[in-house]
């Protein structure tokens, strides 16, 4: 037999991440919460944690993460994942324990218990979602809502006097002596995308290292409640976000006091 | 185990030990506080979990992850911290973990004082948590009864994997009385846990414990499970004491603390010649109602009494469809009726019954 063309096998470079279900999710065209996603599965999986990992979901757009990840999942109330997570980490320390909240959900409702888990050193790992806005129910002012910025509870933009300042729970979350990680990262582009997906491995490898509480927070867009197309929502981020939200290790194990952001900017070469 | 003198708050976390539970988590509040200190200083000797939550909504929440890893799992307050549980309550019994909460009740509403009072019977009876519901609610009279109903509460718990509660109020919590502890259970090792329980997810597919079901049709028939279970619960846990009913003309129906003190007075009206008895139902959900509908057949009146302002007198008047006469003697705001006063009232009600046959 004559042989027309050597046999090839091709190799895939990007695979579908184990961690992650293959299930298409709700989120609006343009959300960064599925780029969120697949960082953590794909920080899973490069673990090889998948088989012991318990996530817990909490209450807003990711209500349905325990949907997305093919890993063991609780689903909280409102604000209260960090609890959740403390009660299970405590009777399954041997368990790899991660929260996916969003801003509503941690810096508003749920402050008082992510404050007091980092405050306990609970060796958990959060995934922090800030998009600047309630979600779920439809663009409302968020705890995290930037000075000036319009929602649908603050249709004049939010005034400061008015409706109080946006939280930065990052630096606030650092000055805790129980945490141990406290990154902020964004997910505008690709070459801070790499940034996050670094961050979000670091938040996994502290709990494996059992040095407590691990936060990373993820500057994300929401185009639909924004009123923005894709691209000029990343472009938010960039030029509106990232600017109040510094981006940097706020706290890394083994430097007691939180460092101040290392002025790592959101901005890329090119991406101006 | 010998008899010795036991604190009622002491008496069921140690109890809750026991009986192999492995996880409590709390928030300091009187009259229950001394179990919470129990467990701080218990817990950790025996290498068991305790963690004093920021404020009861994180407490119930801890209890809730813990209880989806399928340990067994408690948490102990008072009726305002109970208050604050609910959104958790509501939670677990729509996830359907199992877990035990103790209310050591106190008096109402709002901070209102920390005197025993039963002002929780509605709250924790009625629902409580939103959504259709309900809790398996035990009722003990005694720091012995505390102890048993809590150990009970457990296996209920998982038997039907919903809450169960022990609803005392602080007078129990604080009395001390000779009483006898059961022997140490050591909690289930991890590769026992229920095949349910979120333990990750090793050769299986993965599990999620969540109490959303965005269809309505899929909630309501998720629902219509729940309420079978409930049914079940009515047709196989109903508890209840009674005292001297054969004969008797009088019923006296009161739970707990209430039950125990009518009984004193119930004694002495029986010295009196009066035909008296006490039905003391210790299970109020589920509630003795087939009992309840005998017993109205049985005698010419009852007499509620309770340390609220006649909270489970509306279930009585239901399940009796007010057959007979129904009477009531309440005391409020964590005042404990003295039992003079409940022999008063039993007093009342049999003069009542005699000019009623006079004038017949």
């Amino acid at each position: 037999m004559s042989v027309l063309a050597p046999e090839r096998t091709l190799t895939p470079v990007v695979r579908y991440p184990e961690a992650l279900a293959p299930t298409p999710t709700h989120y609006c065209p343009g959300c960064t919460h599925g780029i969120a996603h697949r960082l953590v599965a794909e920080v899973i999986d490069e673990l090889g944690l998948r088989e012991d990992t318990i996530g817990v979901a909490s209450v807003g757009c990711s209500v349905f993460a325990y949907n997305y990840f093919s890993v063991d999942f609780a689903q909280a109330p409102h604000g209260r994942a960090p609890a959740l997570a403390t009660g299970i980490k405590r009777t399954s320390p041997d368990k790899v324990v991660f929260t996916y909240q969003g801003d509503g959900d941690l810096a508003s409702i749920g402050a008082a218990e992510i404050l007091h888990a980092a405050a306990r050193g609970e060796n958990i790992t959060v995934i922090f979602i800030n998009n600047a806005i309630y979600g779920m129910t439809g663009g409302q002012m968020a705890p995290t809502t930037l000075a000036g910025q319009r929602t649908t509870s603050s249709p004049l933009g939010r005034d400061v006097k008015l409706q109080g300042h946006p939280l930065k729970m990052s630096e606030i979350l650092a000055q805790v002596d129980g945490a141990a990680y406290v990154a902020r990262r964004s997910l505008h582009d690709v070459v801070n995308i790499r940034r996050a997906k670094k961050a979000i491995r670091k938040a996994f490898e502290v709990q494996q290292q059992g040095l407590g509480f691990a936060l990373v927070e993820l500057l994300s867009s929401c185009p639909t409640n924004w009123g923005m197309e894709a691209q000029e929502s990343l472009d938010f981020i960039r030029d509106a976000m990232v600017p109040f939200y510094p981006l940097g290790e706020f706290k890394v194990p083994g430097n007691g006091a939180p460092a101040a952001a290392r002025g790592e900017g959101g901005r890329t070469k090119g991406s101006r | 185990m010998a008899r010795q003198l036991l604190k009622g708050n002491v008496a069921f976390a140690e109890a809750a030990i026991r009986a192999g539970c492995e996880a409590y988590f709390g928030y300091p509040i009187t009259p229950q506080t001394e179990a919470l200190e129990h467990m701080a200083k218990r817990m950790p000797e025996l290498g068991r979990t305790f963690v004093q939550a920021e404020s009861e909504v994180a407490a119930i929440n801890m209890v809730y992850g813990a209880a989806t890893a399928g340990v067994r799992v408690m948490t102990s307050s008072s009726s305002p911290g109970v208050s604050l549980m609910m959104e958790g309550l509501s939670y677990i019994a729509g996830s359907r973990v199992p877990m035990v909460i103790v209310d050591i009740m106190r008096g109402g509403p709002g901070l209102g004082n920390i005197a025993p009072a039963q002002s929780d019977y509605n709250q924790m009876v009625k629902g409580g948590p939103h959504g259709d519901a309900r809790m398996i609610v035990l009722a003990p009279a005694t720091v012995q009864e505390l102890i048993d109903l809590t150990v009970e509460a457990f296996d209920l718990a998982e038997r039907y994997r919903c809450i169960a509660v022990v609803l005392a109020d602080g007078s129990l919590g604080q009395m001390m009385e000779p009483a006898e502890l059961p022997p140490m259970t050591e909690p289930r090792r991890a590769e026992d846990r229920p095949a349910w329980a979120l333990t990750g997810a090793r050769g299986r597919d993965a599990h999620a414990i969540t109490s959303i079901y965005l269809d309505p049709e899929e909630e309501e028939a998720y629902n219509r499970e729940l309420q079978a279970t409930y049914r079940e619960i009515e047709r196989r846990e109903v508890r209840f004491e009674e005292v001297h009913l054969r004969g008797s003309r009088i019923a006296v129906v009161a739970f707990g603390t209430a039950g125990r003190l009518s009984l004193t007075a119930i004694e002495a009206a029986r010295t009196e010649g009066i035909d008296v008895g006490l039905l003391r139902p210790v299970t109020l959900f589920p509630f003795p109602e087939e009992r309840l509908r005998r017993l109205a057949e049985e005698v010419d009146a009852i007499l509620v009494v309770e340390m609220n302002a006649g909270q489970m007198l509306g279930d009585v008047r239901r399940t009796t469809r007010e057959r007979v006469p129904i009477h009531f003697f309440g005391r409020t705001g964590g005042v404990v009726p003295m039992p003079e006063e409940v022999l008063d009232a039993i007093r009342d009600v049999h003069a009542e019954l005699i000019r009623e046959e006079a004038v017949a």
